[in-house]
């Protein structure tokens, strides 16, 4: 892909973006920051690929170290961020369901 | 500029699923009813990119990599899997799974603003070390041809590894203060402008230089820079302007994720980096307005500690009524309708359960209830929602400013906790306030005004004086929330 092509795919998902991100209710918007986090975790493809290059000489294998913990920081990130927004959904509810008792 | 990663058109397409499924993630946010099914498009949306990435690059031995190299011909090696490497890349997707998972699971809902920002730095810290391992390995992400890395990508990369450094030491300052290891108060140095100033020239510059010349130091200084700056940067502002920060934090994390993703050419990445990105300037945005104040105000600092400033010493003699815990349940049980203000006071006394038990009271009683929240209430966008959702509080229950200002004027008590700034008339009436034009809530309009404060000395962050304490309407609870909050629900029977 040329630069063109990958600058019009980011302008037009800013664009995206904003009307979605417009139509998200107030009252969601601690979740959104959980699961915005949760998906920029997507950095992790660019970990995957640092991990499973060969690594040569002295760079090649620090730079397979660093692609590794990224790993495991993005997971902890991916992972912990979709669990807590689940967790925060999960408590929204509306006032005809009977209020669990906690 | 002429150059092209070789890649798997299947592996792009699902790059793109990806993207779009996170697209819908957010969209499903829209309402509470969408938003579980949301969320789940989010994790099939993950699932895809790491899947792909997985079987697209999977590691292969070294002898035969390396044989091959001196042809050029990596794509021709026999295909040996490298089930060392593997085993390592597991081992790490699992590590940071458990980590994550427990964290989510334990975490207390007023501890959220806290958890936000140390995430938002592992993205940042995640960014810095892409770039980093992408710098020291450049063949690897296919951006460089005989060790010269491609110009374009040196950009790329030198702006993915600065904005992932700011957003990583930004957020660690953003959750020490807000996990109160530092004071909230704003920390100035002296002549701090001019430093930033010259601090981000000096990044810009150094990326600009990057496009000539590679060598590692160019590349570490923009890093350190950038983590220099971003301390710089968080270390002035107060904790009540957290809402605008951890935003714009989010905000960063989004464009690191995008720059990375123009390196790599990868459009999962481009797709949820502008995503996010907009998500969080549009909530920064949101916020500043509910302030009204700009964002550069806001990131220029200096507003706001926790304690209220020095104006709150000039609190002033004027006769204020205090009530009890008695007299509130008895006129809110004689009422026909009550609206409860909660601000960042009733999350730091962890109120909301025992709030929402004074409310199922009420409305035993037969009073209407409802909630009123600012939109910089709290901490972070949505902090009261969240906790009022933790405490079972219905969510059609809970109105925003605009949708319920309206009503105070026809309701009859407004019940304040831990909230202050968000219900002062001056921001409406006294042009020399420092909250001027801020939008607020028209409590006094209510034929009683209830007011929990711990104390009548402190008054709000902004450290302006609160007409409201003085009405003749009003009746102050002075005591901790929660307790105060317990009192009442006695009092009820």
């Amino acid at each position: 892909m040329d630069f063109i092509s990958i600058l019009s795919i980011f302008v037009m998902a800013v664009f995206v973006g904003y009307y979605v991100v417009w139509s998200v209710t107030p009252a969601l918007h601690t979740p959104l920051m959980a699961v915005t986090n949760a998906i920029s975790s997507v950095i992790i493809v660019g970990a995957l690929i640092a991990s499973a290059a060969v690594g040569i000489g002295g760079t090649g294998a620090t730079s397979k170290w660093l692609g590794l913990l990224a790993v495991v920081l993005a997971s902890v990130n991916i992972f912990g961020g979709f669990a807590v927004t689940a967790r925060m959904l999960a408590m929204y509810k509306k006032k005809d369901r009977p209020a669990a008792k906690h | 500029m002429e150059h092209t990663i070789a890649v798997n058109p299947w592996a792009s397409l699902a790059y793109l699923v990806a993207g779009v499924c996170f697209i819908l993630a957010l969209r499903g946010l829209s309402s509470p009813t969408s938003s579980q099914r949301g969320n789940r498009f989010g994790m099939i949306g993950m699932t895809i990119a790491v899947v792909t990435t997985l079987v697209t690059h999977v590691p292969r031995h070294l002898v035969y990599i390396h044989a091959n190299l001196m042809t050029g011909t990596i794509g021709d090696a026999p295909f040996i899997p490298d089930y060392t490497t593997i085993a390592e890349i597991l081992v790490a997707i699992s590590i940071g799974a458990a980590i994550g998972i427990v964290t989510a699971r334990r975490i207390a809902m007023t501890a959220m603003p806290q958890l936000v920002a140390a995430f938002h730095s592992l993205v940042g810290m995640a960014a810095v070390l892409v770039a980093g391992a992408a710098f020291l390995n450049p063949e690897a992400f296919g951006i460089a041809a005989a060790g010269q890395i491609f110009a374009q990508s040196r950009i790329e990369m030198g702006l993915g590894v600065a904005i992932g450094a700011i957003t990583f030491s930004g957020s660690v300052i953003a959750f020490l203060k807000l996990n109160g290891n530092m004071g909230g108060k704003p920390i100035m140095l002296p002549g701090r402008h001019v430093i930033n100033l010259a601090v981000l020239a000096g990044i810009l510059g150094l990326v600009a230089y990057f496009t000539q010349d590679q060598s590692p130091w160019v590349f570490w200084t923009i890093t350190g820079l950038s983590f220099a700056i971003g301390f710089l940067l968080i270390i002035p502002i107060g904790g009540a302007d957290m809402p605008v920060v951890v935003s714009m934090l989010n905000s960063y994390s989004g464009w690191a994720a995008a720059a990375m993703g123009f390196t790599l050419h990868n459009t999962a990445m481009i797709i949820t980096g502008a995503l996010v990105g907009s998500s969080g300037a549009i909530l920064s945005y949101i916020m500043c307005r509910a302030m009204n104040r700009s964002f550069i105000s806001v990131i220029a600092g200096g507003f706001g500690g926790d304690s209220g400033g020095g104006a709150a010493a000039a609190a002033s003699d004027r006769p204020w009524k205090r009530g009890s815990a008695e007299d509130a349940a008895f006129l809110m049980s004689q009422a026909e309708q009550v609206i409860i203000v909660p601000g960042y006071g009733m999350a730091v006394a962890q109120a909301q359960h025992v709030l929402r038990e004074m409310a199922d009271k009420l409305k035993e009683e037969g009073v209407r209830v409802k909630y009123a929240i600012h939109p910089v209430a709290g901490r972070m966008p949505g902090h009261m929602n969240v906790l009022l959702a933790e405490a079972n509080v219905p969510y059609d229950e809970v109105f925003e400013l605009e949708d319920i200002n309206s009503e105070f004027a026809q309701t009859d008590v407004a019940f304040i906790i831990g909230a202050n700034d968000v219900v002062n008339p001056a921001a409406k009436t006294d042009k020399s306030s420092p909250i001027y034009g801020m939008p607020v809530f028209d409590v006094n309009k209510a034929k009683t005004v209830l007011f929990i404060k711990r104390s009548m000395g402190g008054v709000g962050y902004a450290g302006v004086d609160n007409d409201v304490f003085y009405q003749d309407n009003t009746m102050m609870l002075l005591a901790d929330a929660k307790k105060m909050v317990e009192e009442i629900v006695k009092a009820l029977g």
